[in-house]
């Protein structure tokens, strides 16, 4: 008797079904997830794993975790990232230390896969929330992550 | 009563200007110009009905920036594909080509005409109105079999061939769903059949066969419409856009708006036969006749809705399970419940007030 047992099944799956569907449809109204972006720019918040840009954090006493080491660079495929570095003395120990200059990247060639931030070994680069890239001309996407007069955080290298 | 002064109103005044033959083709033309009024209007309101529904279904908001809450969006849609050009294939068989939309459109618009949306609000009531609808709703597949044909793409054919499987198979349990309820009420008149009702729907009358016959209406109907879960003649994911993927501009427009009012239309004729049509539930408004109106349509949205919601629930069948939900469960149910409908009525068992 299958026959029968099948045609109660196949009633009883569309029931579930559309009492599924039934409770989104009356909830739809709290839970969209639709943004009215240009209206709500100004509390629009992205979630934390929006891949928007690669930014560098500084502290309040202007330091980043950056030492230079220059992994990112060799793992990025599209050559976004470039690190124009120099020797610096140090002024705790007096050696001779690699420092960088400028991280810069180019946000046109980045594909936001990732790489650069899954190597770095003192996370000094994470992923920024910011989406609205676009600009007038071309050379405003090549940005110096680090900002000027920035200087390593100590006890990032121990 | 307004609706019946203004009707007649407009009739004597015609009669009177003119003589008797110029001014009923006059009559004529002007409930023609009413009904394809009613057949944009409708059309237009239940796309975007269809897309803010669906919308709210997978938690989105749908259109809501053209007018009042995008009241205007698919008037403005509608403009759009005014202006658009119209394309062809090459090679592909001109006359019909052309043809084929103004068949799905006059079929569609030839099953509105029969339908009660009042006492007074109702262009041709003919005494095989049933039949009448049985045998229109099926002629929309000619169209759509024409302009994949005629279309001269592989994506067309096989969704015209589709549509035609479908339809063919499924016009046989809305038919025998519909004379499930015809034994009950003993007419075909859609007028009568709504007078009989006044005892109570008949979907109550005819209570648990009534109640199977009417989702057996609702399935088939759904299928004949070629709406999703049964939409094998679009198929977006496997055909392109099936029948209609080399049409364009308005003649698109076409083949989308008589979708939506076969939607409508299937709907109206659910409303009629197992909800009472225009009668007010338990009679409430029974003194003012033009709230008919009114009562129809909010049943008709009722079930559009219903049609709605299990479009945006499940998925699409295959042909194979098309076929045997059809042939192995639809018709034996339906032949069977005709049978027990039949017993029912004989000995008298049917609920009335």
């Amino acid at each position: 008797m299958s026959y029968f047992s099948d045609i109660y099944k196949g009633i009883k799956t569309l029931l579930t079904g559309m009492s599924v569907t039934g409770k989104y449809f009356l909830t739809s109204r709290k839970g969209a997830i639709t943004q009215q972006y240009p209206d709500n720019r100004d509390t629009l918040k992205m979630f934390d794993r929006f891949r928007g840009e690669v930014i560098m954090p500084h502290d309040e006493n202007n330091e980043h975790r950056c030492t230079g080491c220059q992994k990112c660079e060799i793992a990025c495929p599209n050559g976004t990232i470039e690190i124009i570095w120099d020797r610096g003395i140090d002024e705790v120990t007096g050696k001779k230390k690699k420092k960088i200059d400028q991280f810069v990247y180019h946000l046109s060639m980045c594909t936001m896969c990732g790489l650069c931030i899954d190597v770095c070994p003192t996370d000094a680069i994470e992923w920024g929330q910011n989406f609205e890239n676009s600009v007038y001309d071309r050379s405003a996407l090549t940005r110096v992550l680090n900002k000027p007069g920035s200087k390593l955080m100590p006890g990032v290298e121990d | 009563m307004i609706l019946l002064s203004i009707t007649e109103n407009i009739h004597n005044w015609l009669f009177s200007i003119m003589p008797e033959g110029v001014a009923s083709i006059v009559e004529m033309v002007l409930i023609a110009v009413v009904y394809l009024t009613i057949f944009a209007v409708a059309g237009l309101f239940l796309v975007l009905l269809e897309r803010r529904v669906a919308a709210w279904f997978q938690l989105r908001i749908g259109p809501n920036r053209v007018g009042f809450q995008g009241l205007l969006q698919t008037m403005a849609d509608a403009i759009k594909l005014l202006t658009k050009e119209l394309t062809g294939t090459e090679r592909a068989d001109k006359f019909l080509y052309n043809l084929a939309p103004y068949f799905v459109i006059i079929s569609a618009l030839m099953a509105l005409a029969v339908i009660p949306f009042t006492k007074e609000f109702h262009a041709f009531d003919i005494n095989i109105g049933i039949f009448f609808l049985i045998a229109i709703s099926s002629i929309g597949v000619i169209g759509i079999l024409l302009g994949g044909w005629s279309s001269n793409n592989k994506f067309a054919l096989i969704g015209a061939m589709r549509s035609g499987v479908q339809t063919i198979s499924y016009e046989l349990s809305v038919g025998l769903s519909l004379l499930t309820m015809v034994v009950i009420t003993g007419t075909l008149q859609l007028s009568e059949i709504i007078e009989f009702q006044k005892n109570g729907w008949l979907i109550v009358q005819g209570h648990i066969p009534a109640i199977i016959a009417f989702m057996v209406f609702m399935i088939s109907g759904t299928a004949e419409t070629n709406r999703a879960p049964f939409d094998m003649v679009e198929a977006e994911s496997e055909l392109g856009a099936g029948f209609h993927t080399e049409y364009s501009g308005m003649k698109f427009a076409y083949f989308f708006l008589a979708e939506f009012i076969n939607m409508f239309i299937i709907a109206a004729i659910a409303t009629t036969m197992f909800f009472g049509g225009w009668l007010s539930p338990f009679g409430i408004t029974e003194s003012i006749p033009w709230l008919g109106v009114f009562w129809f349509l909010a049943k008709t949205m009722g079930l559009v809705f219903l049609m709605m919601w299990f479009r945006w629930t499940f998925p699409r069948l295959r042909v194979d399970q098309l076929l045997t939900l059809e042939w192995k469960y639809l018709l034996p149910i339906n032949l069977v419940n005709m049978v027990v409908m039949a017993l029912i009525v004989w000995l008298n068992l049917t609920i009335r007030f």
